[in-house]
């Protein structure tokens, strides 16, 4: 369709954005790849007055070391962060779970960021990013603050960035060492929305695994940490009867809908299933 | 019998298709391409409500809004507002409730049109739609066919003379063979299923689109549009509108696909002609995809109760088929007879004594169905090639055995059939063979035993679809005994130019098949010139002398018919104008490589296009002889065709998350003579795509309240290429003897067959842990309720 008619501002700073943002108020939307907010607006589900694009924020953009941690600018492609040796080195997660998302065309025009702001539940970044205890860094009219990943995903499509706020860049921290990683991605076509996924982290030592991380996607409103799969996993052998045991583990906490492409009980036996997957891959089981 | 067509001609040969380069570097002219002068744009209001009253409707808001030169409701269209007509009445008391163009008083499903805006700007239309003042007061609607049946259910149309039932029609097939019950009495095994043929969209690339404008030559009205029936739609659009048909001229320019979708008389057209004509400029329209996703016809949607009995040999012995079909919630011009195309093939290959067919229309608060790519015969291929692997696992037989017993053996051929077709020609046996080496059916079984044994959480199943289908439509008497309105023949031109170049001028409306080339393969075979010097128009009432467009697989088997019988006539008559250049007697002519040659002195000689020039100049032409080289034909084709063909399609089932990733897909057609393998092959791959989409992806669903819950192709699925494997094709040729090409039709083949291959194929891998059918699609959510179902069965 057609959306309704907006105005458009470009900005080249952080502060502009704010300040953008402040004028337009509840009307006005950032827009960074628009793989996620022009499709809202084409179906007429959205109709800012004003759209600001911040895809020449240069601060935005590109990854970089911050010692115990790796900082994505929220700008950077999907593209970009899937391909970034900061990132497959320190974050491999993220670079796995995003090589995920969509297609190639998509992937060179959506952002990090933008796809963690839009939290759609069946997003798959979402699940890492909680799952490796990302913190985001946000700016407002205030100036900047932090919030940890498992505060900033709150609801279906929405998240704790208030009206004014600008999500600026995404902090991972570094595991370190003896970490192996998956995410197990269940979508009926190539490029379509995870049913269900589940991203991975396990370190395993001497046979058994030491402990694990692990996000679902689609399992709730928002992503899930799977305290319970982790706790069970911590210290348990190796092996597929131990995992598949934890994994039964791995509806706790989460409130699974029923949507067109799955209702909840076939989602939960999914998450069971996808995370015994998950853990065994990331294990190398 | 069909001759032997030279290998040194363009015929047979896999070129490359001529229209790509054109298609493919944008040098195109779709109908949204096109931009007059003064041109309106239109916007549609639709209902966002499956059943109810319109108690409120004021369109004045709209004339407010910038750049809107007018806007209507069905009020203020009056007499304007024309009527979709239904040509084809399957039965004596079919009912045919009015489809206005715009909704009176009632809307009854989603994305009826409720109002008209045009503005002359585009966006400014669609932002005018949200100033129409309109209430509406809810109706229960009816989404379910046999809710829809039930007495006391709310009735899609209930004014003046409106039927007091959902029921659209009942159409039974007058009793073939010997009673059904007789044949019943005689069986040791009778098994009976119900299967869903699902709801699905046509999905073509292009999105519908129409231009009408005012501002033809003298009084005439041009039509452009998306469509794949130029001539049909002028004659349509003519008994809508009132418009003397000579005034209209119809265009289908550079068409995105079809797939049946495009076979249709739409409101929007009807509403681009009456808007253009009353304000005296162009009126465009252009649909979004939401919009198509709610207001373009959709396909299938049957529920078929099948039953069949045999021998405890395995020999069929007769076949009961009862259907529901949906009609949605009006009738679009051929939906009442698309499911009693499919009426004919459920006997399919196989040889039986009695056939009994039933079929109920009904009417629901849901888009009309139509045509969609094989149109009637995939159900029924569906629902045949199901239950012969559901005989098959009751009577412990291997489902390839059941099927050699029963089908009609290559020396039987023509073959009268119980449900009163003759099949021409055919080999069932050496498709078969050829399929069954490609794709290792016995290292497979193997595979499958040992993944059964083993007791692997992935399962192989093979699944098996030995098909046919009747295309090339059609012998226009056979379609007048099925009361359908039109024939079913079909028009060729042929001009040789003075400079040598040909015109070819056909009567089918090719929308993405490749016919440019393959018309071209098939002239200049004749005319002993080169495939570029061939230039194919179509799709154009003004350029035509007249046509019946594309679909039903007939623009080869048909159209090719008039193309070669056109080409001859013109080398006949080129052949006396040559004699007498040459001055010989025209038994001394051979036509050879293009020239007129003596024969004997074949340095005497004249090429076609010396022909050509004579003919245009006129000056020393035989007596007797008219000007100008050009020869047409028209041809009604004696039959239909029928291609045939073996697929065999190798599934890998996750069961823990139902999930089915096909591992190999076979497939031997028989599509008689191939005037081009290469379009030949892309027409199998897509047909395969389409048929297994529906299998594995695609279906509309609706909710209780008839809100399309698959409104866009994010809910929608339609597989990309990354979603299928690589096919293994191959052919058999067995010449039709119903045309002198001997080809058979190739567009529908692969959509017809595939289906059930692939639901075979899952059954087959789960029959031991019960299932016994899986819906369709069959998503992994699907396979794993049949599978949690099958657990519970046996708990």
């Amino acid at each position: 369709m057609i959306p309704v008619a907006f105005d458009y501002t470009k900005v080249n700073t952080v502060d502009e954005a704010v300040a953008a943002l402040v004028s337009g108020g509840e009307d006005a939307k950032i827009i960074a790849g628009g793989q996620s907010l022009m499709p809202v607006l084409r179906l007429r589900m959205a109709a800012p007055e004003v759209v600001i694009d911040i895809s020449d924020v240069a601060e935005m953009q590109g990854v970089s070391d911050a010692g115990d941690a790796i900082v994505i600018g929220a700008g950077t492609t999907h593209h970009a962060v899937m391909n970034d040796p900061l990132v497959k080195t320190h974050a491999p997660l993220i670079a796995m779970t995003t090589e995920t998302v969509a297609d190639p065309q998509i992937r060179h025009r959506g952002t990090f960021g933008g796809a963690l702001a839009h939290a759609d539940p069946a997003g798959d970044l979402p699940a890492a990013a909680v799952a490796l205890d990302a913190v985001m860094t946000v700016a407002g009219p205030d100036g900047r603050r932090d919030i940890p990943a498992k505060d900033f995903f709150v609801d279906y499509f929405t998240t704790s960035l208030e009206p004014e706020d600008i999500l600026v860049s995404i902090r991972i921290p570094k595991l370190g060492e003896g970490w192996a990683y998956h995410y197990e991605k269940f979508n009926r076509t190539a490029q379509g929305w995870a049913i269900v996924g589940v991203a991975a982290a396990v370190k395993r030592q001497n046979g058994s695994i030491e402990a694990a991380r692990i996000g679902l996607t689609n399992m709730g409103p928002g992503p899930v940490r799977a305290t319970s799969v982790e706790a069970a996993l911590a210290g348990a052998a190796a092996s597929d009867d131990a995992i598949a045991a934890a994994a039964e583990n791995a509806t706790d906490g989460t409130r699974a809908t029923s949507d067109l492409h799955a209702k909840a009980d076939y989602r939960e036996h999914l998450a069971k299933v996808l995370t015994k997957r998950a853990v065994a891959k990331a294990a190398g089981v | 019998m069909t001759e032997v067509l030279d290998t040194s001609t363009p015929m047979g040969r896999p070129l490359k298709r001529k229209e790509d380069a054109r298609l493919l570097h944008g040098q195109t002219n779709w109908t949204d391409n096109i931009q007059l002068p003064g041109t309106v744009h239109m916007a549609i209001l639709r209902s966002p409500m499956a059943h109810a009253k319109i108690t409120k409707l004021d369109v004045s808001g709209a004339l407010d809004q910038p750049h809107v030169v007018a806007a209507y409701g069905a009020a203020e269209l009056g007499d304007l507002n024309g009527a979709i007509p239904c040509v084809w009445p399957v039965t004596d008391d079919i009912q045919m409730p009015p489809f206005p163009a715009l909704a009176v008083d009632k809307v009854r499903h989603v994305g009826d049109a409720v109002a008209v805006v045009l503005a002359t700007d585009k966006t400014a239309a669609y932002d005018a739609l949200e100033a129409i003042d309109v209430d509406y007061e809810p109706l229960p609607a009816v989404v379910d066919m046999e809710a829809a049946l039930q007495p006391g259910a709310p009735l899609v149309h209930d004014g003046e003379g409106a039927p007091m039932s959902n029921e659209c029609y009942t159409f039974p097939l007058p009793g073939t063979g010997i009673p059904y019950d007789e044949a019943k009495a005689k069986a040791d095994v009778v098994v009976k299923r119900r299967f869903v043929n699902q709801r699905i969209i046509a999905g073509y690339m292009e999105p519908r689109a129409v231009v009408a404008s005012p501002m033809g030559m003298s009084n005439e009205m041009t039509v452009w549009s998306a469509t794949q029936i130029p001539h049909i739609l002028r004659v349509l659009l003519s008994l809508v509108t009132g418009l003397p048909e000579n005034a209209l001229r119809v265009v289908a320019p550079d068409v995105g696909g079809g797939f049946g979708g495009k076979l249709q008389l739409y409101r929007e057209e009807i509403l681009a002609v009456q808007l253009a004509r009353h304000l005296g400029r162009p009126v465009k329209w252009t649909e979004t995809r939401s919009e198509d996703m709610v207001a373009s016809h959709h396909g299938r949607d049957q529920i078929q109760d099948i039953e069949i009995c045999a021998t405890k040999d395995g020999k069929l012995l007769g076949l009961k088929v009862d259907l529901l079909a949906d009609m949605g919630a009006y009738l679009q011009i051929i939906t009442p007879g698309i499911p009693l195309l499919g009426m004919f093939m459920f006997p399919a290959i196989y040889k039986m004594e009695s056939y009994d067919f039933n079929c109920v229309g009904v009417f629901t608060n849901k888009t009309p169905t139509d045509a969609i790519r094989g149109a009637g015969r995939p159900e029924a291929t569906f629902a045949i090639e199901r239950i012969m692997d559901e005989l098959a696992a009751e009577l412990n037989m291997d489902p390839m055995k059941l099927r050699e017993m029963n089908w009609i053996q290559h020396e039987e051929f023509p073959y009268a059939t119980i449900a009163g077709l003759t099949y021409d020609t055919g080999n069932y046996e050496a498709a078969t063979a050829k399929a069954m080496d490609l794709f290792g059916y016995d290292e497979l079984r193997a595979e499958q035993e040992a993944r059964r044994a083993s007791g692997d959480p992935v399962q192989l199943g093979l699944g098996i679809s030995t098909f046919t289908e009747m295309c090339g439509l059609a012998p226009s008497r056979t379609l007048g005994a099925l009361k359908y309105v039109a024939g079913g023949w079909e028009h060729c031109t042929i001009r040789a130019l003075p400079t040598g170049k040909i015109e070819l001028i056909t009567g089918t409306s090719p929308h993405g098949q490749g016919h440019e080339t393959a018309w071209s393969q098939i002239a200049a075979s004749i005319l002993g010139v080169e495939v570029e010097d061939i230039e194919v128009v179509h799709g154009d009432t003004g350029r035509a002398p007249y046509g019946m467009d594309t679909y039903g697989s007939r623009s080869l088997a048909v159209g090719g018919q008039a193309i070669k019988k056109a080409a001859e006539r013109l080398v006949e008559k080129a052949k006396v104008i040559a004699a007498h250049q040459l001055e010989c007697s025209v038994d001394d002519l051979e036509f050879v490589d293009g020239a007129f040659r003596v024969k004997g002195d074949p340095e005497k000689a004249q090429p076609l296009a010396a022909v050509a020039f004579e003919a245009f100049s006129a000056h020393n032409l035989p007596d007797g002889v008219e000007p100008t080289l050009q020869a047409e034909a028209t041809v009604d084709p004696d039959d239909f065709s029928y291609p045939h063909g073996t697929h065999l399609c190798a599934i890998e089932v996750d069961t823990e998350t139902g999930k089915s990733t096909i591992r190999k897909y076979v497939c031997v057609d028989d599509v008689g003579v191939q005037v081009n393998p290469l379009i030949v092959e892309g027409q199998v791959h897509g047909g395969l795509a389409q048929g297994i989409a529906q299998a594995l992806y695609e279906g509309v669903e609706y909710d209780e309240d008839g809100n399309l819950l698959t409104a866009s192709f994010a809910d929608y699925l339609i597989p990309s290429a990354a979603d299928l494997p690589s096919f293994v094709t191959g052919t058999t040729v067995t010449p039709s003897t119903t045309n002198p090409l001997g080809t058979k039709g190739v567009g529908e083949a692969g959509a017809i067959a595939s289906t059930p291959a692939v639901i075979n194929a899952i059954v087959d891998a789960l029959r031991p842990m019960g299932v016994t059918d899986v819906l369709m699609p069959a998503s992994p959510q699907n396979v794993w309720r049949a599978i949690e179902d099958a657990k519970g069965g046996a708990a």
